[in-house]
């Protein structure tokens, strides 16, 4: 059963690891600040959310459980309001170029 | 395989700070100095430092990154861009500070073997406070007269602040909230605070036996508190408001009172009575989690920016 | 000593050196007062992480470091906060008074404006 939980830990953080490299690759190469949003909330959320996953069957108790899924919902909401500000400030300097 | 772990993070570290020196930009260099205080975060829980990895990555990399970027946006209409030092200055400096480096990093390679450390003590002692967070512990009982002037230096660093407002101002609320807050933003500033005040308390009242504490909580209030002032969901209050002035002061006062009460009931200034320790340092924490997050919040603020109105 | 024989404290211990070096060349080689103040946080940092790899060290009774200078470095960073909120708030006011954000001598900034 452990060795279970190993492997799906192991597979799952090696996804969301390879989700942030891809993210990050995206930051760095992407040619618009737009796309370079689209890279960077794909690394934090599902990147982010499968490391999370993956970190669930090693909790040693129900609430360390609990307190990396609030982790992962508050990079969410913050992730979410940090790229609608990014993209917001972008919209508002093309309307008055 | 940890060994890479430290000298990625080590690179990134060092990378960051040489961008900070490099970058043309102000803007550019702070945003690099918030990465580098985040980075640093982690780098400190690889020093098994969990209690100075979260200070630093709240206070380091978040705080101190906001008040920078802020005034780095009220600067941006600057006259003209600075001088840079001259060729043989940078060349003098870097060589000075080569030589400061070097002799820091030699300290570093000559460290005494077998360590000395304060550990055992901290440990023997540990039970009669009835802590198990060993920093905790250090702050606010063996060492709780350094914390107790840290405290001063605060309320003397915002007295600072204060003061260098014009004096038409003297009195009046910081002006802190930009004329169009975004609608996320504010949505933000709506559904984070609760959660945030959550966390603060969880963090003032676990740090008593795992790492977390005053600093951490009341800068987690702190952040909370501006992010409600930026998106002017509530004013920034008025500096001459007595009971704010009371709060500010109300910690450090409480930790005087019981540190005078010391010579009464214990050994001296300081000194809490046995078996009463524990409830006590709950007591004081929590008193210097409010005072440390208004007066967090209030330095961020800076001076008053507006006369008060009568 | 190869590099596989180092410990991550001792391994932070020099960062914490380097970083000390290159915050102080900020503060020394830039003019802008407010890049300086971030030079000034880099440096502290690097100090700080020296005293963090001689907490490392000193692990024992138990614990994995010395609590005593991890406490003194918490203290360190809330009042390298405060000593950076004073500048910040003193850099504010010099440029509210004055329009200048660096300690050149006015003469000499004017010179530099008038030139290109």
């Amino acid at each position: 059963m452990t060795s279970l939980a190993n492997a799906f830990t192991l597979i799952a953080v090696g996804c969301g690891a390879l989700l942030f490299l891809a993210g990050t690759l995206g930051l760095l190469r992407f040619p618009d600040t737009l796309s370079r949003l689209h890279a960077l909330s794909k690394a934090d959320n599902l990147g982010l959310g499968l490391i999370v996953l993956g970190l669930l069957p090693q909790a040693a108790s129900f609430t360390g459980g609990l307190k990396l899924v609030c982790v992962w919902l508050l990079a969410q909401i913050s992730a979410a309001t940090a790229s609608q500000l990014i993209a917001g400030v972008l919209y508002r300097r093309k309307l008055r170029p | 395989m940890t060994l890479l772990l430290d000298l990625a993070l080590i690179a990134g570290l060092l990378a960051l700070a040489v961008h900070v020196a490099r970058a043309s930009d102000d803007q550019s260099a702070i945003i690099g100095f918030i990465a580098f205080g985040l980075l640093l975060g982690v780098g400190w829980t690889r020093l098994a430092a969990i209690d100075v990895a979260m200070t630093e990555a709240a206070i380091g990399g978040g705080v101190t990154g906001m008040l920078l970027l802020r005034a780095e946006a009220r600067l941006r209409e600057r006259s003209s861009q600075a001088r840079s030092a001259g060729r043989i200055t940078k060349a003098a400096a870097a060589i000075g500070c080569t030589v400061v480096a070097a002799g820091l990093a030699l300290a570093v390679l000559s460290f005494p073997s077998p360590a000395p450390t304060l550990a055992p003590a901290a440990a023997a002692a540990l039970d009669a406070t009835g802590l198990g967070n060993p920093v905790t512990a250090v702050l606010l009982a063996y060492r709780a007269l350094d914390t107790l002037l840290e405290k001063v230096v605060l309320l003397l660093a915002l007295l600072g602040v204060w003061s260098l407002a014009p004096d038409q101002f003297w009195g009046g609320a910081p002006e802190l909230r930009r004329a169009d807050a975004p609608q996320p933003f504010i949505y933000l500033a709506r559904i984070l605070p609760p959660f945030g005040v959550l966390i603060a308390v969880y963090m003032c009242w676990v740090g008593a036996d795992a790492p977390g504490g005053t600093f951490q909580a009341g800068t987690v209030l702190a952040a909370m508190w501006l992010l409600v002032m930026l998106a002017g969901l509530r004013p920034a209050p008025e500096t001459r408001r007595t009971t704010l002035r009371l709060l500010l002061v109300g910690g450090p006062v409480l930790f005087f009172t019981v540190g005078f009460l010391g010579f009464a009931v214990a050994d001296g200034f300081l000194s809490y009575p046995e078996g009463a320790a524990k409830p006590i340092i709950v007591g004081i924490e929590a008193a210097l989690t409010a005072s440390i997050a208004l007066t967090l919040g209030l330095l961020v603020a800076g001076p008053s920016g507006r006369a008060p109105v009568p | 000593m190869s590099l596989a024989s180092l410990d991550s404290a001792t391994l932070f211990g020099l960062t914490g050196a380097a970083l000390a070096g290159i915050g102080l060349f900020i503060v020394i080689a830039h003019a802008g007062l407010l890049r300086r103040i971030v030079g000034f946080n880099i440096l502290g940092a690097g100090i700080f992480l020296v005293f963090g790899a001689a907490a490392r060290r000193g692990a024992a009774a138990g614990f994995s470091g010395d609590p005593v200078p991890q406490a003194m470095v918490i203290t360190g960073i809330v009042v390298a906060f405060s000593a950076t909120a004073l500048a910040v708030a003193l850099l504010q006011r010099l440029f509210d008074l004055t329009g200048r954000e660096s300690l050149d001598a006015p003469a000499a900034g004017d010179k530099q404006q008038a030139e290109p």
